[in-house]
């Protein structure tokens, strides 16, 4: 049985369509991402499934019982929000029991669950502070502890980690990570962020103007985008998206005389290739010349232009090559994704061909 | 020029330039302040005998003034009737029309127009309220088989009946600083709130009223100052009377100063109120400014 389900759901604001006949299914205990582009309907969707904003059509269902148009209290979830919503006049300690006072839980029992709790999130010391005396992560913390203190089955979080910066984002993203494993709780978590997404996801349910885009397993995601969209949103840098057209019988980039790409007879395609699957040779394969070289470190980034289009490559070790130099590209045809160019959606019946080496 | 003389200049020139705001400021401001504590210290003079110094025989005359502690109960009362009356109600018209309402725009609207209208335009529109046999209050008690009452011209109602006036013309007023304190408060506490399983009831408790107290001081101060103010709608409805029944501290001032013409025992009287003003805020500040949670 899935902890939530939502059928066909979507949510107008007047003449808006912020969420447009979504449904999906989340599993018990699992982690399940709503990944997508800014203003695609993920806030709203979480909102719908807490209850804090109505559904205009479809169904909520958490655990199996028909929650559409039940109040918030009643849905048994916990919610961390973007600006973590802590009381700014109490402490950590009453920010984190707040709900247990509300629902009238015992006091000893509060006192065990918030010695429980602040142990397990690292406040202990911090419990008498106000959240202004309080850093962007000890806060995120204390929202965090809000959240499970009240051992609800289902956790939201929405963009929990948006305000810290890099390298507290990565220490959190794992703590929360490991803390859902160990609680068992089934979360949704909304980001815009495609690593967060990637890294810590079960399944992600991938949005895009108030619709499912695609969801799935983060790896089918990224092994097999069902769209253009998808192809280009998912892995950094994004997969190269070329167009390509029909010249003389032969399937090529665009902008370039050759060699075929791909199995003529389709129209217009869209190829996809990840930048860490091209390879570079001096003499064989599609023409280009080097526009960048960013060294990364462990790889580097280069830009080149085929054609009219640009094209990026994450070259292993350091590569040093002059702008303006020619280079030749190749790769793997089992690592091409093939689109239809006018609707974005994958071609599975087409063949790429070999690009030789 | 030398560099003595420029710096000179330059000085006379910044005078200069304050000298219009500073001339209005001390006629207006200090010059009477001042003038008054000098006057509570002489005798009234007239054409004939020339004020005189009489040291506190002013504050001495006033202790044993029956007028005057009438007049200061009376004030107190009205302080008490008023102050935590209006504060709570515009308290609580501020979170009913905080929320989304229909026609929220017309509702705030109508709660704020008796603060728009004059106090005198007010006091005018309550007289018609009160007035016996034709009164609104009397012509719906009439109704109920109940008999007219003179609600001004008795001494134990007439105080209620500027309270509840005033109560009426402040709350609206008070409701503006309390509905812009809530708008801003973010929404995500309430939906917070709301996820925890809190009622209406323990998140106004537990969160809104402790983060309203920093409005809730600057009010108070206001209707504190207000209730020693505001005395416009005595020269309409009841000049004081019946015998002082109503009469408030500053109505009682003015009375000594332009109808009795006693410069002197009006200026000591003005002294005590503004004392008496200056240690209130200050207390107020003092005592709450510790149990307020500034953000
Ligand atoms: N209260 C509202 N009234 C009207 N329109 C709204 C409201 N809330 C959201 N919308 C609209 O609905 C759409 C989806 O909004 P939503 O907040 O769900 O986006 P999001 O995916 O969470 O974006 P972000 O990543 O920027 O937070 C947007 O176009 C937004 O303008
Ligand atoms: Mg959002």
């Amino acid at each position: 049985m899935a902890a939530i389900e939502l059928i066909r759901v979507t949510k107008t604001w007047g003449a808006t369509v912020a969420v447009r006949d979504i449904s999906f299914e989340v599993d018990e205990g699992s982690f399940v991402v709503l990944l997508g582009p800014s203003g695609c309907g993920k806030s709203t969707t979480l909102r719908m499934i807490a209850g804090l904003d109505d559904v205009t059509s479809g169904r909520v269902l958490i655990g199996g019982r028909e929650m559409t148009g039940a109040p918030p209290a009643e849905r048994r979830v916990s919610m961390v929000f973007q600006s973590y919503a802590l009381f700014p006049h109490l402490d950590t300690g009453e920010n984190i029991l707040f709900g247990l006072k509300a629902r009238r839980v015992a006091k000893t029992e509060q006192r065990d669950r918030l010695v429980r709790v602040a142990e397990m999130v690292g406040l202990e010391a911090l419990l008498d502070r106000k959240p202004a005396q309080l850093s962007g992560g000890q806060r995120q913390r204390v929202a965090l502890a809000r959240a499970i203190i009240a051992e609800n089955p289902i956790c939201l979080m929405d963009e929990p980690l948006s305000n810290l910066d890099a390298k507290l984002r990565h220490e959190m993203r794992v703590e929360i990570r490991a803390l859902q494993q160990r609680l068992g709780m089934t979360t949704v978590y909304v980001t815009h962020d495609q690593t967060e997404a990637m890294s810590m996801a079960d399944r992600v349910v991938l949005m895009r103007d108030g619709g499912i885009e695609q969801q799935g397993p983060p790896a089918a995601l990224y092994d097999v985008p069902e769209t253009v969209f998808a192809a280009g949103f998912i892995g950094t840098p994004p997969m190269n998206l070329l167009k390509v057209e029909e010249v003389g019988g032969a399937m090529v980039i665009a902008g370039t005389d050759g060699p075929a790409v791909a199995e003529a007879g389709y129209g217009n395609l869209v190829l996809g290739i990840r930048p860490e699957q091209i390879a570079i040779a001096d003499n064989s394969g599609i023409e280009g010349r080097v526009e960048s070289c960013d060294y990364l470190g462990a790889d580097t980034i280069v830009g080149v232009r085929v054609g009219s289009q640009s094209v990026l490559i994450r070259a292993h070790g350091r590569h040093s090559r002059p702008a303006g130099s020619r280079i030749h590209l190749h790769w793997q045809e089992s690592e091409v994704h093939l689109f239809n160019d006018e609707t974005g959606v994958r071609m599975a019946g087409v063949r790429p061909l070999p690009v030789a080496a | 020029m030398t560099e003595r003389t420029r710096l000179v200049g330059n000085a006379v020139y910044g005078w200069l330039l304050l000298l219009p705001a500073a001339v209005l400021l001390a006629a207006f401001t200090h010059y009477p302040a001042v003038a008054t504590l000098a006057q509570s210290l002489f005798t009234s003079g007239t054409a004939l005998r020339p004020a005189e110094f009489a040291g506190l025989d002013n504050y001495r005359f006033m202790l044993e003034d029956e007028v005057f502690w009438r007049v200061l109960e009376n004030n107190v009362w009205y302080a008490i009737g008023t102050i935590p009356a209006s504060i709570a109600l515009a308290m609580l018209m501020a979170v009913w029309v905080n929320r989304r309402l229909p026609l929220r725009a017309f509702v705030r609207m109508s709660y704020f127009t008796p603060t728009i209208l004059p106090m005198i335009a007010v006091a005018n529109i309550w007289l018609f309220f009160y007035t016996p046999e034709i009164g609104l209050i009397d012509q719906i008690a009439a109704g109920f088989g109940i008999g007219s009452r003179n609600w001004l011209g008795n001494p134990d109602t007439v105080l209620g009946c500027i309270i509840v006036l005033t109560i009426w013309k402040e709350a609206g007023f008070f409701m503006i600083f309390y509905l812009a304190a809530l708008q801003s408060l973010p929404p995500e506490l309430e939906e917070a709130a709301r996820l925890e399983g809190a009622s209406r009831w323990h998140f106004f408790r537990r969160v809104t009223f402790p983060l309203l107290m920093p409005t809730t001081l600057f009010v108070l101060i206001n209707a504190v100052i207000n209730s020693f103010k505001l005395v416009d709608q005595l020269f309409i409805l009841t000049k004081g009377g019946p015998d002082n029944a109503s009469a408030l501290l500053l109505y009682y001032i003015y009375e000594v100063a332009f109808s009795f013409f006693d410069q002197a025992y009006a200026s000591t009287l003005t002294v005590v109120l503004l004392a008496a003003l200056a240690i209130i805020a200050i207390g107020q500040f003092v005592i709450l400014d510790k149990r307020i949670h500034y953000r």
